[in-house]
């Protein structure tokens, strides 16, 4: 069965993650994209909100490095995404040092296994 | 009946606050009550004449019914709205209904935190709010909240129009100055804008000076109508206007990071008051971080949006500024036991009321409070304040 189509948005939307899938919704009335998931459109109040699979790719609108005892974990980076569909998100950017995570820069979405749950976390795209 | 017609109508008439610093042994509600009782007495009143009750607190859904019974009141009117630390500029309005239609004739609002040496203290309060009111899309990530929320609304500020670390430690070292200036704030050290942009950093760009104290603190004022202030006991000070916005609630929700619902409630609260920035003689912004200074001299309109940072340049809202900005130190330096905005408010009438000793902000007739809330400025409530002259 596709867990997607079980519960409400939030729990479709973690379902998918759990199984490695980055989705995000498109509001069937106003066709604006929609993130978080929702049951109602914020945009149009419509009901009928469809799951797409978003390109992934997107850029850092801001950032800021958490501050963290090295004992603890180190400093972390906390960052928001919009994505090239329009929505923006909370992520955080990695396989770089978080100080180096910079506003205006080019990053891709990938689903990692954090404690086991689905993440969306970042990489930054490699310069052209 | 519009905003407008509620303009001057209803007035401040008593404030308290209690337990400011540290309350150690106190509970939120024993350092509530204290103020209570100051503001109920300084208004020249008794607490059984507080029929109308607005309140909130971050560790009880329904925090009126706590404080009705202990303060052993039964109020007619009941306001227990939470919008976060803003609420209590927010309780005004409908507050302000009430009276004019005759709903209730005294109104107490009151707040109160022992936050930082309470047995259950900050840390716990935080962990205790995460499980009640989760945020799926944002734990995972473990933003440092709220300073991280706010830490990439600077970012963004710095990146969009060029403001810089100095700048915002200049807002930082304005209100120590004012600080040093009021007996009853808790951080009085001389502080220079070196050593901020030394310290240790939070989370970019903030280090600890960017952000607000943890403090106790408990803080009350007691409305009423203007005709029955006139007979009471201290120098009314008459709310010409109060508007609230609440745009979001988490910082991805925040349209654009530059621009706070102040723009909103200001707008609403200037044209309601009939009066505009530049008529202000004492400003209090609900500083729970540097940027807010300058969202809220941006948004209420003070400067050009992305002019802010150079508006607080050369302690330009500091003593002896060209403008008075937080004149009790703000909750940079003074206080900010969780929730800060009955504290802006009673600055603001305290000013206007010439009470204020060293720090008074002379013939101080008109004043504006911006009070800020969530994690990240997601409500604004704006009032803005006037002494019976300036009506």
């Amino acid at each position: 069965m596709d867990a997607k189509e079980q519960g409400g948005a939030e729990a479709r939307y973690q379902a998918a993650l759990n199984e490695g899938r980055f989705l995000i919704q498109r509001c069937d009335g106003c066709k604006r994209h929609v993130f978080y998931p929702r049951v109602v459109c914020p945009h149009c109040g419509s009901a009928s909100l469809a799951w797409v699979e978003p390109k992934g790719t997107g850029v850092v609108y801001s950032t800021t490095t958490v501050r963290r005892k090295p004992e603890a974990g180190g400093d972390y980076d906390v960052s928001l995404i919009d994505l090239d569909e329009g929505v923006r998100m909370m992520s955080r950017v990695e396989g770089i040092a978080p100080t180096e995570v910079k506003i205006g820069m080019r990053v891709r979405a990938k689903v990692i296994d954090n404690k086991g749950a689905g993440l969306v976390v970042f990489t930054a795209e490699q310069a052209k | 009946m519009s905003l407008k017609d509620l303009r001057g109508k209803i007035a401040i008439v008593g404030v308290g606050t209690a337990g400011c610093g540290e309350a150690r042994g106190m509970t939120d509600l024993e350092i509530l009550s204290q103020a209570a009782k100051l503001a109920v007495e300084d208004a020249g009143l008794t607490m059984k004449d507080m029929d109308g009750l607005c309140t909130a607190n971050l560790m009880s859904a329904i925090w009126p019914l706590n404080v009705v019974e202990y303060l052993g009141i039964q109020p007619k009117f009941v306001e227990g709205t939470n919008i976060g630390g803003s609420a209590f500029v927010a309780h005004q309005l409908p507050a302000m209904m009430a009276l004019e239609a005759g709903v209730c004739d005294a109104v107490l609002v009151c707040y109160g935190s022992t936050q930082r040496t309470g047995t259950m203290g900050r840390k716990e309060r935080t962990a205790a709010r995460n499980v009640l009111d989760p945020n799926p899309y944002e734990a995972p990530y473990q933003p440092f909240n709220p300073p991280s929320s706010y830490a990439m609304i600077a970012a963004r500020h710095m990146y969009q129009y060029g403001t810089t670390r100095r700048q915002l430690a200049e807002i930082a070292v304005a209100f120590r100055k004012w600080a040093q200036l009021n007996p009853e704030a808790f951080s009085r050290d001389p502080l220079d804008i070196e050593t901020v942009l030394k310290a240790r950093m939070i989370s970019d760009p903030f280090t600890a000076y960017d952000c607000c104290l943890v403090t106790d603190g408990a803080a009350a004022y007691v409305m009423t109508r203007a005709d029955r202030a006139k007979t009471l006991k201290k120098k009314p000070v008459h709310i010409l206007s109060n508007a609230t916005a609440v745009w979001h609630r988490s910082v991805a929700n925040m349209r654009d990071l530059t621009v706070s619902p102040s723009k909103e409630s200001g707008e609403r609260a200037f044209k309601a008051a009939g009066m505009g920035p530049k008529d202000m003689d004492v400003v209090q912004i609900y500083d729970a971080f540097s940027i807010n200074v300058i969202l809220a001299l941006e948004d209420l309109g003070f400067c050009k949006k992305g002019e802010g940072g150079s508006f607080v340049e050369n302690g330009a809202i500091g003593p002896g500024g060209k403008l008075p900005v937080n004149t009790n130190g703000g909750g940079l330096s003074c206080v900010h036991p969780n929730m800060y905005g009955a504290f802006a408010t009673i600055e603001a009438v305290r000013q206007l009321r010439g009470e204020c000793g060293e720090r008074q902000v002379k013939g101080a007739k008109t004043a504006v409070v911006n009070g800020n809330g969530g994690n990240s400025a997601s409500s604004q409530s704006t009032s803005v304040l006037a002494t019976a002259e300036a009506l």
